[in-house]
């Protein structure tokens, strides 16, 4: 069953054509991964998902519901169930660590603060990060503030999940830590994501659909093997990371 | 017609729709912050740390630059009111000025200068490093989080600014007049006494949280709608200054015709 569906969507910045008749199933309970060439779409995609994109045309249907009917209000609620790890981490930079992984629950949810804070560091452990409580977003290293933003995005276990490179300048090791996390949240939760990511070793390990973009449109879709095995060789060149293919350099 | 002409007709026009919708977003976002601030749902916190951020810490440099024009004016008149042997009237004279117009004037100048450029340079970065977008994916509204508190910090903080600036521009004022132009103090109180206002001075107020307003909703109109990167944020700024100083000028010369005609 599909969670969300982008359906014939083009989206244009000025006058460049980012997506064209661009469709995309993300399946309910399950993780999509999308990969793409830098600059192809795929973070205006994850934007699509939860609304701060519109698309000049087509439709992006969340449960069964277009996002373009929502009204102001609704749109809110909605956001407030999906969550999003930005691609360069986002963090409030007034805020301490603590207090930007606490603001969804602070701000959307009834919890007492003694129980914003044991979920709050129960949620920095989770990435590595629960000596940070304190710590300003100023003084964390690329790879630390990161996490920080993965963890704001969990924190209140929302049903969707939308990560913009995870695990993008991260160490092997919290690259793997985090890439179980992705996959043990998803299985705990119930929930759905889409990882947007470039590491291909972490998304073989995770992805139950990877869907390729390529020229505003997804060219390939399906688990990992069937993607693997894709006779398209744009796809093969873009999984070897050859320079001979068809994609131009 | 030359192609020149054409081309200054297209540039004029496309001049012309981009003030309006600069105007219409402004107003779209006076609209908004107004919508939050009537259903009272004000951050209080925020707007506590915004009123010691924007308006406290301005208080120096509105004492300033307030006490040096009071004197000067003071002693401008004074100099000539000695020799048409009309002393008894400088106190009242500066006291008219600087409470209708110099007060709320010089203040929101000097704040316009340091917390509309303040208020444009942190919410424009927030814009390009995505903490704008970062808020609204979690289901928050930049407006209500970051410009109402503003918004009503500088409504009230405004005003107590330019109480504190009337102030010391008529004590500076009586100051100067005494020393340099030899006016008993009796005199200009007496003089104040005559010919002060207080409806002049709490209209001069009433600009005052106008020129406030003013001056928030243009830095963060500005800050919120900045575009690439650091030299986004810089373009801005010194946007937000301008225009919230041009603004406060038009605003003034509109609300004086208005108030004390
Ligand atoms: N706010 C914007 N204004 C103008 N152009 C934009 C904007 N956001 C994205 N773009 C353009 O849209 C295209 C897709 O951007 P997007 O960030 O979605 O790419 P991406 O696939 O996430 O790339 P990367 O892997 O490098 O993160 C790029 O060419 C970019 O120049
Ligand atoms: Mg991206």
């Amino acid at each position: 069953m599909n969670f969300a569906r982008i359906e014939g969507v083009t989206l244009r910045f000025g006058d460049k054509i980012v997506l064209q008749d661009c469709t995309l199933d993300v399946k309910a309970r399950a993780i999509t991964c999308l990969i793409g060439l830098s600059g192809a779409g795929k973070s205006t995609i994850l934007r699509l998902l939860n609304g701060l994109r519109t698309p000049d045309s087509g439709r992006v249907i969340v449960k069964s519901t277009d996002l373009a009917t929502l009204k102001q209000r609704d749109l809110v609620k909605f956001r407030q169930k999906v969550g999003f790890s930005f691609q360069f981490a986002a963090l409030f930079d007034s805020l301490t660590v603590g207090e930007n992984v606490a603001l969804p629950l602070r701000e959307n949810t009834k919890m007492s603060d003694a129980e914003i804070t044991k979920v709050v560091h129960a949620t920095l452990e989770s990435v590595g990060l629960e000596n940070a409580v304190e710590q300003m977003p100023s003084e964390l290293s690329g790879g630390m503030l990161k996490r920080v933003g993965f963890a704001r995005a969990v924190v209140n276990n929302p049903e969707l999940v939308l990560y913009d490179e995870p695990t993008t300048g991260l160490d092997p090791i919290i690259t793997h830590v985090l890439t179980d996390t992705i996959k043990r949240l998803r299985r705990q939760l119930n929930g759905t994501a889409v990882v947007v990511s470039h590491d291909l070793d972490s998304i073989f390990v995770m992805a139950d659909y990877v869907a390729m973009l390529f020229e505003g449109a997804i060219i390939e879709y399906g688990t990992v093997e069937e993607v693997r095995r894709s006779a398209n060789p744009i796809v093969q060149q873009f999984l070897q990371g050859s320079e001979v293919g068809p994609i131009p350099l | 017609m030359g192609a020149h002409a054409i081309k200054t007709i297209e540039d004029v026009g496309r001049g012309a729709t981009g003030v309006l919708e600069y105007a219409g977003g402004l107003a779209m976002l006076s609209v908004e912050s107004a919508a939050f601030i009537a259903s009272l749902r004000v951050r209080l916190k925020e707007t506590f740390e915004q009123a010691y951020f924007l308006g406290i810490q301005s208080t120096v440099i509105v004492l300033l630059t307030s006490t040096l024009t009071g004197m000067i004016v003071s002693f401008e008149a004074a100099q000539n009111a000695v020799s048409y042997g009309i002393s008894n009237v400088v106190g009242g004279a500066v006291t008219f000025t600087t409470s209708r117009e110099l007060g709320p004037m010089l203040s929101a100048v000097v704040v316009a200068g340091r917390a509309g450029a303040a208020i444009a340079a942190e919410l424009g970065s927030m814009v390009v490093t995505e903490q704008i977008e970062a808020l609204e994916s979690l289901g928050l509204s930049p407006i209500r989080m970051l410009v109402v508190p503003r918004l009503v910090a500088m409504i009230v903080m405004m005003p107590v600014l330019t109480i504190l600036a009337d102030i010391v521009a008529i004590v500076g004022g009586g100051y100067l007049a005494h020393t340099l132009a030899g006016i008993p103090y009796d005199t200009f109180t007496e003089s104040i006494r005559n010919y002060g206002s207080f409806s002049d001075f709490w209209k001069g107020l009433i600009k005052a949280a106008v020129f406030g307003a003013l001056i928030v909703l243009v830095g963060c109109y500005q800050g919120l709608s900045t575009r690439g990167g650091a030299a986004g944020v810089g373009r801005s700024t010194t946007g937000a200054v301008v225009l919230a100083i041009i603004l406060i000028f038009v605003t003034n010369f509109m609300m004086s015709l208005i108030l004390f005609r």
